[in-house]
């Protein structure tokens, strides 16, 4: 086969998977929508099935894209992590395949609402804004540091993308536990504890990992740029979500934050990630831009 | 705390304590993520100079203001240094202490029980004996203390060990980097193909060396840049590959000997390494008066101003009187549109074309002002001419009577070698592998402590999670199991 075919299978996988998504994402609003009844309360059994079928499409969404990324790569010959495009379906798949495996492990049914559709607006934009053809790398990223940097910072990413979702989560039943009880609908969430402890741990589980990628950029800079650091824009929002995920873990151990603070600190950190490779990418300026995108 | 209190030595130590605090560590951290922000939103002479002058050009007033407070040198200004230095001196004070402290308890036995163990972690009542449970501590290799009160364990010292190495390697970290900017240079330079750069301070356009380099000590040595090729991508005009043959040559060699340098690949000279950074063309052109005679002759570096390698330049004469400059744009692949004009339209040479605007009158080159060699100061001059050559063409200007010629002989590349020499970077690395291996122990290890109380014939038992890592309920319930009765 061609690159070329290569490329129009990518392209047509990455469709398959985002209408394998959508769908997933309409059998989980049903599941969401109709597991409350009000005279008769939360019955999850009511809609195990309809919660089923949203996962069996995720999985084949997951599925999709997985193959869809790595026949990006074979169009290119390369690992697909050359421009913003096959950044975001690259993160996608991380962040899917992480929600499968920590929500093997945790129990984590619950979220796929919300990842859903946080999955459909990645691939989404990526499809429409973000597309570009498939082409070799420009030589700054002709090196081995591409797959090591590139996959540690996108997989922190993912992680980082699904803490947030668990901290947003716990603000929302926190905030409804303080005016009350919890509504019928939102019993079917973990205690505040859990998620709690779950976010953090996400975070201290996933912070080596950022702090590697950071580590393997400055070394793969010194090689392409001539210094392993110059306060590149990209450079300075990575330390900057380093140093607040950094602060986050000694509140955390040192000081003794949990629930509402600790919270509301993971989202400041989890958006300053997001800023990092929304804005700088897109609006920014520095090193990091390649091909437009 | 009254005045007279805060002063001399007391008031040292007030600070000291203060600013050696965990919570002040904590908000000067944050403080130094936030200090770095405005970087990152205005341009910096570091790393745009260009960038900051357009700012200057078009808001004087604001550009001003701006300067007053370090916005385009945030990394090196007085407030973030300050944050910084601050910061370190805090890093110190808080780990050194600790790592003393530390030491004599990681070789002393734990600390006894507290008298009552309901208020710690996962207490229960048991049956058993305190030497099944000593023996499981021991097997589980818990370090034990035992009095007559009762047993005392703890393990996972090495999450402790791994907290205060990683604190101690960030700061090897940052000396690194310190010394680099310190005892480090860097400079580039353009080579035009066929010509040979020698490392002396005057060769370089743009030379940066640390407070305490030496430029006396520059490390001897001359690249001939031999050969230059660039591949692009015909589909998307993206550069594929760019390589430079170039022959190093120095006195411990009788020959030079010949390095390929790529983008990726810099090549390494004693504790320098020269990197190949951007590439662009030199149009050699001749200008003869209208006598025929030669007054310029020569290669001229051009700077690129997009992707395909549309580029500016100027050509100065000033041998001839009255001075003659040529403003001029150079397109590797010519093309034209109604909105750009000229441009490049491909980086490679496929229609070469040179587009020169002729002026005559002061190029102001003995003003003692810097002046920029890619451009002219055209206010005291008049223009005379305006052309577009292709290779091997000439045009002859001034109107009625001719004042001289130029002709496009032909095309090299050029390329910028950025010399670095970086002494602190090995420490920097170092430390960063050390620092993120310990890390991993500090997050990942779980340091615990049980206790265990006799307590009329059976057995009270509780923990405490040292850094709250879940899971010594877990390990309390196994212990239970397995050493109880």
């Amino acid at each position: 086969m061609t690159n070329r075919d290569w490329a129009y299978i990518s392209n047509g996988l990455i469709y398959v998977a985002l209408f394998a998504y959508t769908i997933s994402f309409l059998f989980y609003a049903f599941e969401t929508a109709f597991s409350v009844k009000e005279s008769k309360g939360f019955d999850r059994t009511r809609t195990i099935r309809s919660n089923r079928i949203g996962t069996l499409f995720f999985l084949i969404g997951t599925a999709a894209i997985s193959l869809g990324v790595i026949a990006r790569g074979a169009s290119a010959g390369r690992v697909p992590w050359g421009n913003m495009y096959e950044f975001s379906i690259s993160g996608a798949m991380f962040f899917a395949l992480a929600y499968l495996i920590i929500g093997k492990k945790y129990d984590l049914r619950w979220l796929g609402l919300p990842i859903s559709i946080l999955l459909l607006i990645i691939i989404g934009t990526a499809i429409t804004l973000l597309y570009r053809p498939s082409a070799p790398l420009v030589p700054a990223l002709q090196s081995t540091w591409l797959v090591v940097h590139v996959a540690a910072a996108i997989i922190s990413g993912g992680m980082f993308l699904l803490s947030n979702t668990v901290a947003s989560t716990y603000l929302w039943l926190d905030r409804m536990e303080r005016k009350g009880e919890r509504s019928e609908f939102a019993k079917r969430f973990p205690s505040l504890e859990t998620l709690d402890q779950l976010s953090y741990r996400m975070v201290a589980f996933v912070f080596p990992l950022w702090t590697f990628a950071i580590i393997a950029g400055a070394i793969w800079a010194e090689a392409a740029w001539g210094r392993y650091w110059g306060w590149d824009p990209k450079e300075t929002w990575s330390f900057i979500t380093w140093i607040l995920y950094a602060a986050y873990l000694h509140a955390r151990v040192t000081a003794g934050w949990k629930g509402r603070k600790a919270a509301w600190l993971s989202l400041i950190a989890g958006s300053s990630y997001l800023f990092n490779y929304v804005y700088i990418n897109v609006w920014g300026t520095g090193r990091h831009t390649y091909s437009g995108l | 705390m009254s005045a007279p209190e805060l002063q001399g030595r007391s008031l040292f130590r007030y600070l000291w304590r203060q600013l050696t605090s965990m919570r002040n560590a904590l908000i000067l951290l944050l403080l130094l993520g936030l200090a770095s922000i405005p970087g990152s939103l205005f341009p910096q002479r570091t790393q745009s100079p260009l960038k900051v002058r357009e700012y200057f050009q078009n808001d004087p007033e604001g550009a001003k203001w701006l300067d007053r407070f370090y916005l385009f040198d945030v990394y090196g200004s007085p407030w973030f240094s300050a944050i910084y230095i601050l910061l370190f001196i805090s890093l110190i004070g808080c780990v050194v202490p600790r790592t003393w402290h530390y030491a004599k308890e990681a070789l002393s036995k734990p600390t006894p029980a507290p008298n009552s163990l309901t208020q710690l972690e996962a207490y229960r009542e048991v049956d058993g004996d305190l030497e099944s449970t000593e023996r499981w501590l021991k097997k589980n290799k818990y370090r034990i203390s035992k009095d007559e009160s009762g047993i005392s364990a703890e393990k996972g010292y090495l999450h402790e060990t791994g907290n205060l190495i990683f604190h101690l390697a960030l700061i090897v970290v940052l000396l690194g980097v310190g010394a680099s900017s310190v005892f480090g240079m860097r400079g580039e330079a353009i080579v035009t193909v066929g010509e040979r750069f020698i490392n002396v301070p005057t060769s370089y356009d743009n030379l940066a060396p640390g407070r305490f380099f030496n430029v006396a000590n520059m490390p001897a040595f001359a690249i001939t840049a031999a050969n230059f090729e660039a591949k692009y991508d015909p589909e998307t005009r993206q550069p594929l590959d760019y390589k430079l043959t170039a022959l190093v040559a120095d006195s411990t060699k009788e020959r030079p000997t010949e390095k390929i340098v790529r983008v990726n690949q810099p090549f390494t000279f004693g504790d320098s390494r020269v990197y190949l950074q951007a590439n662009g063309f030199s149009p050699l052109v001749t200008v003869r008066d209208k006598n025929g005679e030669v007054k310029f002759e020569g290669p001229v570096p051009f700077l690129p101003q997009d992707a395909n390698l549309t580029s500016i330049g100027a050509i100065k004469v000033p041998d001839m009187n009255p001075q003659i400059g040529f403003v001029a744009s150079f397109f590797p692949t010519a093309a034209r549109d109604e909105v750009r004009g000229g441009f490049s339209s491909y980086p490679a040479l496929l229609d070469p074309r040179l587009l020169v605007s002729v002026w005559e009158g002061d190029l102001k080159m003995d003003s003692g002002i810097p002046q920029s060699v890619y451009r002219i100061d055209t206010s005291e001059m008049n223009r005379i001419g305006l052309w577009g050559l292709s290779i091997g063409e000439s045009y002859s200007f001034g109107s009625p009577d001719p004042v001289g010629t130029i002709t496009f002989n032909g095309v090299v590349p050029w390329v910028n070698l950025q010399v670095v020499k970086d002494p602190g970077k090995p420490w920097a690395l170092a430390g960063s592998i050390v620092a993120i291996t310990a890390l991993m122990a500090s997050l990942f290890i779980r340091q615990r402590r049980i206790y265990v109380k006799p307590k009329g014939g059976r057995l009270e038992i509780a923990g405490l999670a040292l850094n709250r890592l879940p899971g010594l309920e877990e390990e309390i319930g196994r212990l239970v199991k397995e050493a109880g009765r």
